[in-house]
């Protein structure tokens, strides 16, 4: 199997067009290639001709030093690049084969061995990127309740016009789409949506008065439902509060988003970014939720990336005393319920020392004073429970409800500084509970912070830890249902290692599972992958990452948007459905039709211009720059016939000038049931 | 959910996707087919089932003004400026005296002589007196957490208190009546993301806008080659997960073509709002219309959080209230006889405090009251017992205590209207006892 990057040369003008068939011949092509294919149906691999191919792997320069014994060199380096990368730009597989495939993962393995300058200066766009949590918080804060009031009226007036201009143009677009047999996406009148969704986040918002007439003080109650700023928003509207030069806390978030796209295309330090990614998904904080929009900068850029190759238990610490966490699961509200009584019997104990000493008269005390109710808090086991259950120990990973609360115990006092301010992590001793507590068996009495931290080397050094990270590890890199062996050994490796992410990274790279034809293709890429893989493939010049941020969200799994700490599950089954396999080809149409504001792609030059000529051509080049030039059988004759239609030739007899589109071909094989994989 | 309308029609064991597969071949050479069959294709794909809508109040909806209970002399002393008043006649109210002159504009709608409808939900009114519309009031989710974000979290999932439950209790409902051959739009959200509440197993879909679910060709003339391309390569592929889905998705594509959203026009007069709410109800009404085997349906409200100037017979609460009864008011017209199928329920993740706060507006508070309606429903009355407003009877002496647990009133939605046979697995670790039923749906 070769790959070609030939370069571009002159554009054929004479080059023949395909246009639309009607769909009843489209019928009995279909019916057609049906009976074709019956007996032809093997699994891929078998009539795979680059296995065939290449039959002795074992002795390719490129691969020396890994277990490869089922995959071609092209294949092996192609799964590399999916696995531990994004996908191959067009150039990649060359550059990774001429490197040797072992030493280009070590140099992944090692990030800060790779110049990333490149990235660093498209970063730089993002201001945000590098501010503290409290120049966040005072650069862009809630906007005024008047304002609000404003703007609200304002929008619902645009939403009104925007309906009716909607319904002129769906008048116009039917007419179209007689006179045409198809139009062009609309996708306006999804922005009357945003519109309200945007007000409505903005009314639940209200930060003052809330702050003196909630008892609870819980700051937690605020901002829910803000999925949609990032998520199923038309890409190419791009609504008010996350436009460049927005001052909303909105497009706070609206900048991680772009950054975190950017970096998976065009960082050169890619594993480091798919772990970036595992790891915050794995340890999830919902930007929806309150102030936590104004803390996921810093969570990610001091918690989460620092940590990624290093020590769990270092991570583990990380996140748990991060502003982000602490506010995300509640701890900062948690408590010893006795915190309170402790405090008024010192404060009591001296007033009365005070009295005994000046004689001065007692102050007046209202009895029952309800402000001393408000500020009474109990113990809160949300942290203490998720700790567990997904970041440590797993679900059945062996502790009880009483564990739950005992871990809960030890977290108490752990809480933030200032939460509207900066936002610092604060231990609070008056709210700690000071007596001894049991987890998992073990006594808990060392007082103070060290409970906490106690608690953490307790689980971190926990076998059942060592296995749920590595399982988790091992259905992100090698399969939904990963082979039981590979995970024990990486489950050793974590726990001879002292859970050394690195370490165990390379037991699962170097081990045959890895390279097995079983875990060949065998991921759905996730929404983000998908986005981000045809972006690479195509070699995408892009400008404007928000489009595909909103991309990311329209196919089911918008950026910091994940309600639930479990994070997304990396489990196909939960987000291949119907609307997301439909936007996935919508996607794909988009970005090689060109038609995405901010992303330039030049396929001519990517397909070369001859394939423009010819439709089969075209579509070959495509197969083999997108796929390897490994598409099933079936996707391949299918396309082919499509591009075969009587129908189409004629219309190329009709018309000389009509040049076959490259975006639709580019396109199709981007939508492709073989593109969806990894 | 059982076949029983078409019984006697289909004689023949063929199944719906047959029917859909064969749709294109039917409108050739429909004369050729027998007659039965030709009823079955041309009439409906899919045998009338049981339908449920869920609409979701986001931000805490404050049920104490929405259905008020004027029959409580402490609702007026807690809620000085925002309280509905008194229906002028009718009431059998203790006789409170309105002090406030700002609260004479309009009143409370008696429904039951101690309960009255929000004047803005004048549009309800007719529907509750046909026993089209019930009531269930002092009911929520029982965990007692005052965050957004928790709560909604809790009724989604439907286990309160338990934050890592990954799928949602409607998508187990689905999942507990497994269908062979389910069509794509058996359960779909109104909305660009699929809610907590459809997360799960069972396939659902979320549709921003239904005309918009199709293949959207980018270059003039080539919609017919890239969506043919595509469902000729995923109906041919060996991926048998993205075979599945694949299929689905353009069997999905296909029938909305035939549904043709655009064309719509509302029966009966009904006048949905123009609203984003009203227009996701208008497309709900589509989708049930169009036959496509649609059971479930969710659909988004938000707005609710009305912290500061909630305002009372007017104001932000009030025209909610305006949108919401005269989009309720529209579907039941709209769907006319359709409703003998149709349950409509709504609820929102917790209610507001009794009290009014500092800023005329109210905090987060505990329980709510919850509508339904539809054919099935013994409309007319309002359900739960009613804790009371005194202050020793407030939840955490602020808000009103919670009589009914959600669960309860979904669990008799499920079990008598959609037919739900164990609801154990659709809320674990809850005693879903029919005795506990609100008594709402008719059995």
């Amino acid at each position: 199997m070769r790959l070609q990057e030939s370069p571009a040369s002159p554009v054929n003008q004479r080059i023949p067009s395909i246009s639309a068939t009607p769909r009843s011949f489209l019928a009995v092509i279909l019916s057609f290639a049906c009976v074709l294919s019956l007996g032809i149906e093997l699994p891929a691999s078998a009539e795979n001709p680059a296995s065939a191919k290449d039959k002795k792997p074992k002795n390719d320069p490129a691969l020396k030093g890994l277990p490869i014994t089922e995959l071609s060199p092209d294949e092996a380096i192609l799964h590399t690049l999916n696995r531990l990368a994004y996908g191959p730009r067009p150039g990649d597989v060359e550059r990774v084969r001429q490197m040797g495939l072992a030493k280009w993962i070590e140099q992944q393995l090692n990030p800060n061995s790779i110049d990333d300058r490149a990235l660093d200066a498209r970063l730089a766009d993002y201001p945000t990127l590098r501010m503290s949590t409290a120049k966040l918080i005072d650069e862009y804060p809630q906007p005024k309740q008047a304002e609000k009031q404003a703007e609200k009226r304002a929008q619902a007036q645009a939403q009104q016009e925007q309906r009716r201009s909607d319904a002129a143009a769906e008048t116009v677009a039917r007419d179209m789409q007689a006179a045409q047999g198809q139009t062009k996406g609309g996708g306006e009148t999804e922005a009357p949506q945003q519109n309200a969704t945007t007000a409505k986040q903005e009314m639940s918002d209200a930060p003052a008065p809330m702050k003196q007439e909630q008892p609870e003080g819980n700051p937690a109650t605020k901002g829910v439902g803000k999925r949609d700023v990032l998520g199923g928003a038309d890409p190419n509207n791009v609504p008010r509060a996350i436009a460049d030069d927005s001052k909303r806390p909105q497009r706070v978030v609206a900048e991680l988003g772009m950054a975190k796209v950017t970096r998976a295309i065009y960082s050169e330090r890619q594993l480091q970014q798919v772990m970036d990614d595992f790891w915050f998904n794995h340890f999830n904080v919902f930007a929806g939720k309150g102030e936590d929009r104004y803390y996921l900068t810093s969570y990610e850029r001091e918690v989460i990336q620092p940590h990624a190759f290093g020590k769990f238990k270092d991570l583990v610490t990380a996140t748990a005393k991060s502003p982000a966490m602490l506010f995300y699961l509640d701890n900062l509200l948690s408590a010893d319920p006795r915190a309170a009584q402790r405090q008024a019997a010192e404060r009591a104990a001296r007033q009365q020392w005070r009295r005994g000493r000046f004689g001065w008269p007692a102050p007046p005390r209202p009895v029952g004073n309800p402000q001393a109710k408000k500020n009474e808090r109990g113990l809160n086991e949300n942290y203490g429970r998720e700790l567990m259950e997904l970041h440590t120990l797993g679900v059945d990973g062996g502790y009880t409800q009483k564990d739950v609360t005992e871990v809960a115990r030890c977290f108490t006092g752990w809480t933030i500084d200032k939460p509207r301010q900066y936002a610092d992590f604060k231990f609070d001793d008056r709210l700690h509970d000071p007596d001894a507590k049991y987890v998992l068996g073990k006594k808990i009495h060392a007082g103070g912070m060290k409970d906490g931290e106690q608690v953490i080397d307790l689980l971190v050094h926990h076998p059942s830890t060592a296995k749920f990270i590595s399982t988790k590890l091992a259905r992100r890199f090698v399969s939904d249902n990963p082979p039981p062996a590979l995970v024990n050994r990486m489950a050793e490796s974590f726990q001879s290692s002292d859970g050394d992410i690195k370490a165990v990274l390379h037991t699962m790279i170097w081990s045959p599972e890895f390279w097995s034809r079983e875990s060949y293709r065998a991921k759905i890429k996730t929404p983000f992958e998908l986005v981000v893989s045809a972006v690479r493939a195509l070699g995408t010049d892009v400008d404007t990452p928000m489009p595909l941020v909103q991309w990311v969200g329209r196919i089911g799994e918008p950026l910091y948007q994940c309600q639930p700490p479990t994070g997304y599950s990396d489990k196909a089954e939960t987000w291949v459905n119907t609307g997301a396999l439909l936007n996935r080809l919508n996607y794909a149409l988009a970005l090689a039709g060109n038609k995405m504001r901010g992303a330039r792609t030049d396929v001519a030059s990517l397909l070369g211009v001859d394939s423009s000529a010819d439709p089969k051509a075209a579509l070959d080049r495509a197969v083999q720059v997108f796929l390897g030039g490994q598409a099933g059988p079936t996707t391949v004759e299918t396309l082919e016939k499509q591009l075969d239609n009587p129908q189409v030739l004629q219309a190329k007899l009709d018309d000389a000038r009509k040049q076959v589109d490259l975006g639709v071909v580019a396109g199709l094989v981007l939508g492709a049931p073989e593109f969806q994989r990894r | 959910m059982s076949y029983q309308c078409c019984e006697g029609v289909r004689g023949l064991k063929f199944s719906r996707r047959y029917f859909l597969k064969q749709g294109g071949v039917a409108m050739v050479g429909l004369s050729a087919m027998p007659a039965f069959l030709q009823r079955a294709v041309a009439a409906t794909p899919m045998p009338n089932k049981k339908q449920l809508v869920v609409l979701f109040q986001r931000g805490a909806a404050d049920g104490l003004n929405i259905v008020v209970p004027f029959g409580e002399s402490n609702y007026y002393r807690m809620r000085p400026t925002i309280a509905i008043p008194q229906p002028k006649r009718g009431g059998r109210g203790s006789g409170f005296v309105l002090a406030n002159p700002e609260l004479n504009g309009d009143a409370a709608i008696d429904l039951d002589g101690f309960f009255g409808l929000h004047p803005s939900l004048a549009p309800l009114e007719p529907l509750f007196h046909k026993n089209q519309l019930a009531i269930v009031h002092a009911a929520g989710s029982p965990d007692l957490t005052r965050s957004h974000f928790d709560a909604q979290d809790f009724m989604e999932s439907g286990t309160p208190g338990l934050k890592s439950t990954e799928d949602g209790w409607l998508n187990r409902a689905l999942e507990t009546v497994p269908e062979e051959d389910a069509s794509p739009f058996r359960a779909v959200a109104m909305g660009p993301n699929l809610p907590r509440m459809l997360h799960g197993g069972a396939p659902a879909i979320a549709l921003p806008d239904l005309k918009q679910f199709r293949v959207m060709a980018q270059a003039p003339g080539t919609g017919q080659i890239v969506e043919g391309g595509f469902e000729a390569m995923y109906s041919q592929t060996v991926d048998h997960a993205l075979h599945g889905t694949g299929t689905e998705t353009f069997e999905a594509i296909d029938l909305l073509r035939k549904a043709d959203p655009a064309k719509y026009q509302p029966e009966n007069g009904a006048q949905y709002p123009t609203s984003r709410l009203g227009q996701s109800l208008q497309q709900i009404g589509q989708l049930l219309k169009a036959n496509i085997g649609v059971e479930v349906l969710f659909v988004d409200c938000g707005g609710w959080d009305n912290h500061v100037n909630e305002g009372g017979v007017q104001g932000q609460l009030s025209n909610l209230l305006k949108d919401l009864g005269q989009g309720l008011a529209a579907f039941h017209q709209d769907m006319g006889d359709r409703m003998e199928n149709i349950v409509f329920v709504t609820m929102s993740e917790f209610g507001r405090t009794a009290k009014e706060n500092g800023n005329r507006g109210t905090d987060h508070g505990h329980a709510n009251c919850m509508f339904v309606m539809g054919g099935d429903v013994k409309g007319g009355t309002v359900y739960g017992r009613w804790p009371g407003l005194n202050d020793h009877q407030l939840n955490e002496g602020r808000d009103l205590a919670l009589t009914t647990d959600f669960r309860s009133v979904v669990g008799e939605i499920l079990t008598k209207h959609i037919g739900v046979a164990d609801l154990k697995p659709v809320f674990p670790g809850f005693d879903n006892n029919p005795r506990k039923f609100p008594g709402m749906i008719k059995s």
